[in-house]
């Protein structure tokens, strides 16, 4: 059976589904046997889902005003 | 009789341009400040003049949002480039060994926590997972935050950044364990860790 070290290595890449499949066999046999490498797993889920989630931004009004004065002064002379 | 490509009358591509544009402003200027922090706005203002001289050569308009996130992402890639400084040294043996999970059970910062490794995340605001973000280096920061947040592929993103698939990969992999590593020193430096007086 791989080392925790080895499996904690690959979780991520365990979630994206990019593990070849012998290296994904050994993880979860792995996993299967270990609460400890089971926990990071959860936490690796919960990290990604907490960046998703952090991926919204306000645009401050003056900012979004000179944007769009960018667009309004944009013509067809310049495509 | 074969059908025949009907250009748009110039106008018409002005208002088709402003109108994708107008509709992606929020979604380009939060991965502008991801990628670029307090370049962000102008980031975005090179990517919309960018993109607008080419917006001719875009076929599909169901691929406009896509197509203009990635203009964006090559603006703000090539802010980068002309960024001379030397990148902090990192110490990649410690990285490979760092994690966050553990670290968090080992230090336990909130004792009387039944959801200590929750209530770490909770600590963090999205201003402050920005400036974390902001922390680590460009090349492993990008495939992070476009993958991660905004739902890029990682084939999508190599031919994006033109570099090998593999490169990428690796650099995903070193920018997620820098991410919690990152995670882990703000919350000490910023006082995140001092648990609130019961």
């Amino acid at each position: 059976m791989i080392a925790c070290k080895d499996a904690v290595r690959q979780l991520w890449e365990y979630l994206d589904g990019t593990v070849g499949e012998a290296d994904r066999a050994a993880l979860e046999e792995h996993l299967d046997r270990c609460r400890r490498c089971c926990a990071e797993l959860e936490f690796a889920e919960e990290l990604r889902g907490f960046l998703a989630g952090n991926a919204d931004d306000d645009v401050p009004p003056d900012v979004m005003k000179r944007l769009n004065t960018t667009l309004e002064e944009l013509s067809a002379d310049d495509t | 009789m074969p059908e025949q490509k009907v250009e748009a009358a110039p106008e018409d591509q002005v208002e088709s341009f402003q109108r994708l544009a107008r509709a992606q402003l929020p979604r380009l200027y939060a991965i502008a400040r991801r990628l670029c922090g307090d370049d962000a706005e102008d980031a975005v203002q090179d990517a919309l003049l960018k993109a607008f001289e080419r917006f001719d050569q875009l076929d599909d308009p169901d691929a406009g949002p896509a197509w203009l996130a990635r203009v964006l992402v090559n603006c703000c890639h090539d802010r980068h480039r002309h960024d001379a400084r030397q990148p902090a040294e990192i110490d990649f043996e410690a990285l490979e060994r760092f994690s966050l999970y553990r670290k968090i059970a080992l230090e336990d910062p909130f004792p009387y926590s039944d959801s200590l490794h929750l209530d770490f995340l909770g600590g963090f605001g999205r201003e402050d997972v920005r400036a974390v973000l902001l922390m680590l280096p460009e090349h492993y920061r990008t495939p992070l935050v476009l993958v991660h947040m905004y739902g890029f592929a990682t084939k999508e993103l190599a031919s994006l950044l033109d570099i090998p698939l593999g490169t990428v990969l690796a650099r995903l992999h070193r920018g997620r364990k820098l991410f919690e590593q990152r995670l882990w020193d703000y919350a000490e430096q910023t006082g995140m860790l001092e648990e609130a007086p019961r």
